[in-house]
């Protein structure tokens, strides 16, 4: 890391002090809160708070509900970064073998990224919808019967798609990147060395890509966990039968919904230390990994 | 162990000009052949060809008695080495002599026993166990061409190998490399612009110029006999001396001086190409001498180079460093060493 050197000892605060002011507000304070919320208990009029230490914390581990949105998320986050780091890769690897007219199609596919999570939520809810939904009657054609607000399964591959879709451009983005620092003389020494393609992503490209993947999979998790909750309230709602209920949509229910603060509170806290772990596993594996 | 013909080779990219075109060329089993030219002449294109990482776009590649135009590099039974080397920076070098071995499904022990006889040969088999990156440039280039080896190919290609390293190490490895060909009689194409590499390394000197070949042949005899002005400017440092001249009465003429050689029949102008080293210095008032306006002198040790003009035309001579240098200097010429051109189409005239 390069060390900038500031004659002034105040300037370095003071250009700083926006981006801290902003985290203060907007992270470190509500955090906080949640923090100390997690270990009191409002009674239902909201007339009463009162501590109980970690009864809100051990109360979750008996909770079956919590346990059924914890498996639920562990899917869903599985699943949306498989899906959109395997549907990126293999758009990455089509426009890698075509690089000088790849431009238009890379600007088309980063689109979906502008895209906010909420509108993309939306825009899957309208082409799935059983009664005017394009991809129902598709699929009826085909034989199969789609309602994903009375099939739990159907429901999870709507938001599993709806979440992972606008994650491709992202993925994508990096893939590329990824694919063209890799010199172009290594795939031809390989394909000199009678590797053929398939053998030649297998031994060479994958395993070049592999830092790169490896940071996706850690941004992709955290996105499922954390920024997934506009596709799901504007798709599902959690439903049907709690099927696509995941952790940080079970946040917001208990606590906006059901006025449980103090559960929600301790929810938050266990996604935030899960966050915080994920990232902190990233970096040190990052720094190990990035040199081969 | 195989020849490689190429036969009337063309290439266009999509799009461009020719990058190459015409060529015709025999490589005998076990020659060395180098292949030199001016950036972007279309040397790394047409090796790139033979290997069969270039769609050929006209003509005919051979290697051994098949034509491999439409083979995949991998059927052509060659080895590349690369500029940047392109050692698989996720493997050990181990694994990166193995890798080729291990794709073509050849036995375990076999392949160990190869990887250790290559490591023996290019004195890396105490690296064998590291990755690329924890190995120096020459290091890293001797292993380039332990996978080259180990594979025992038809031939060998090489790719300007040799011009990410420094200068002394780069006239290590040229020694190395030629040794290792001799020893292994494996047949090798190797490009360079280096023309000194060129001249040192090859049996065969092809010249390149703008995709066509400009001449072929034994290095001295390419630097003895340039067959156009282009090769006499090219081949031998420092550049033969290259003066628009006329011809007259059977002679040369320079700057309205007829000068000691013989001009060959015919009329127009002509190029005359002079080696530094061919010019001595002589008592001023010889008749046919060039008369030297000096501009400044390169010192080299054990002789020095004269820079000048004659008739208005740029000119150096090598000349021994203890002569003493006034602002004029009288040379003298051999007319065996005078080389003449075609001013026109730059071919040779005698
Ligand atoms: N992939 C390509 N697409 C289009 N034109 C190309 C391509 N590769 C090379 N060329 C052109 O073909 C010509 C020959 O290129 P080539 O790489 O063979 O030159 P070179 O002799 O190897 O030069 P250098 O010594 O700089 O490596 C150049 O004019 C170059 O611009
Ligand atoms: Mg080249």
């Amino acid at each position: 890391m390069k060390r900038a050197v500031f004659r002034n000892r105040l300037l370095p605060w003071v250009l700083l002090a926006p981006q801290l002011a902003v985290t203060f507000v907007f992270f470190l304070w509500p955090a906080a809160q949640a923090g100390w919320q997690s270990f009191l208990r409002e009674d239902a009029f909201g007339l009463k708070t009162t501590f109980v230490g970690l009864a809100n914390y051990s109360r979750l581990l008996d909770d079956g509900e919590y346990l059924n949105a914890v498996g639920v998320t562990a899917v869903f986050s599985v699943s949306v970064a498989v899906l959109g780091m395997s549907v990126a890769l293999l758009l990455a690897l089509a426009v890698d073998r075509m690089v000088t007219t790849a431009r238009g199609y890379t600007t088309l596919l980063v689109w979906p990224y502008a895209v906010a999570p909420a509108i993309a939520g939306l825009l899957w809810w309208f082409i799935f919808n059983p009664t005017i939904g394009l991809m129902p009657h598709v699929l009826g054609l085909m034989g199969i019967d789609w309602d994903h607000s009375l099939n739990g399964n159907q429901a999870m591959i709507l938001v599993v798609i709806a979440a992972a879709w606008k994650q491709i451009s992202y993925n994508f983005l990096f893939f590329v990147a990824g694919l063209q620092s890799i010199p172009a003389s290594l795939r031809e020494a390989a394909a000199i060395d009678g590797a053929g393609p398939f053998r030649r992503f297998l031994t060479i490209t994958f395993p070049l890509l592999a830092p790169t993947s490896f940071f996706l999979l850690v941004v992709n998790t955290v996105y499922a966990l954390f920024d997934t909750f506009p596709v799901i309230d504007a798709t599902t709602e959690g439903g049907p039968a709690q099927a696509t209920n995941i952790l940080v949509y079970k946040v917001y229910v208990d606590g906006f919904l059901g006025l449980n603060l103090g559960s929600s509170a301790a929810q938050s806290v266990v996604l935030m230390a899960v966050v915080v772990a994920l990232t902190v596993v990233q970096f040190r594996y990052v720094e190990r990994r990035v040199e081969y | 162990m195989a020849t490689i013909a190429l036969q009337d080779l063309g290439k266009t990219y999509a799009g461009g000009a020719p990058a190459v075109s015409g060529v015709s060329l025999d490589i005998a089993d076990g020659e060395f052949v180098v292949l030199v030219g001016p950036s972007g002449c279309g040397k790394s294109t047409l090796l790139r060809m033979i290997a069969g990482l270039e769609t050929i776009t006209t003509g005919q590649v051979r290697i051994g008695s098949r034509v491999v135009n439409d083979l995949e590099p991998a059927e052509r039974d060659i080895a590349m080495v690369f500029q940047n080397y392109a050692l698989y920076p996720h493997m050990t070098v181990r694994q990166n002599l193995a890798y080729g071995l291990k794709n073509r499904r050849m036995a375990g022990a076999e392949i160990d026993r190869r990887v250790a006889e290559a490591a023996a040969i290019l004195e890396i088999a105490p690296y064998l166990d590291r990755k690329p990156r924890q190995l120096s440039g020459g290091q890293r280039q001797r292993v380039a061409m332990g996978r080259a080896i180990v594979r025992e190919p038809a031939a060998f290609l090489f790719d300007e190998p040799l011009s990410n390293l420094d200068a002394k190490l780069r006239v290590t490895m040229r020694g190395e490399i030629r040794q290792l060909q001799r020893r292994l009689g494996t047949t090798s194409v190797y490009v360079t612009h280096d023309q000194v590499e060129a001249m040192t390394l090859a049996d065969r000197l092809v010249v390149l110029n703008k995709g066509r070949v400009e001449q072929i042949g034994a290095p001295l005899e390419v630097y003895r006999q340039p067959a156009t002005v282009f090769v006499a400017g090219f081949i031998g440092a420092p550049a033969m001396n290259l003066l628009n001249a006329a011809r007259e009465g059977g002679a040369v003429v320079l700057g309205g001086q007829a000068l000691a050689v013989a001009a060959p029949p015919g009329a127009g102008p002509v190029v005359l190409g002079l080696r530094a080293e061919d010019l001595h210095p002589a008592s001023p008032g010889t008749p046919g001498a060039l008369d030297l306006a000096v501009t400044h002198v390169e010192e080299l040790g054990a002789q020095r180079l004269v820079h000048g003009h004659v008739a208005g035309q740029p000119l150096v001579a090598a000349v021994t460093a203890d002569l003493a240098l006034a602002d004029r200097l009288a040379l003298g010429l051999n007319p065996r060493a005078a080389h003449l051109f075609d001013a026109t189409s730059g071919r040779r005239l005698a």
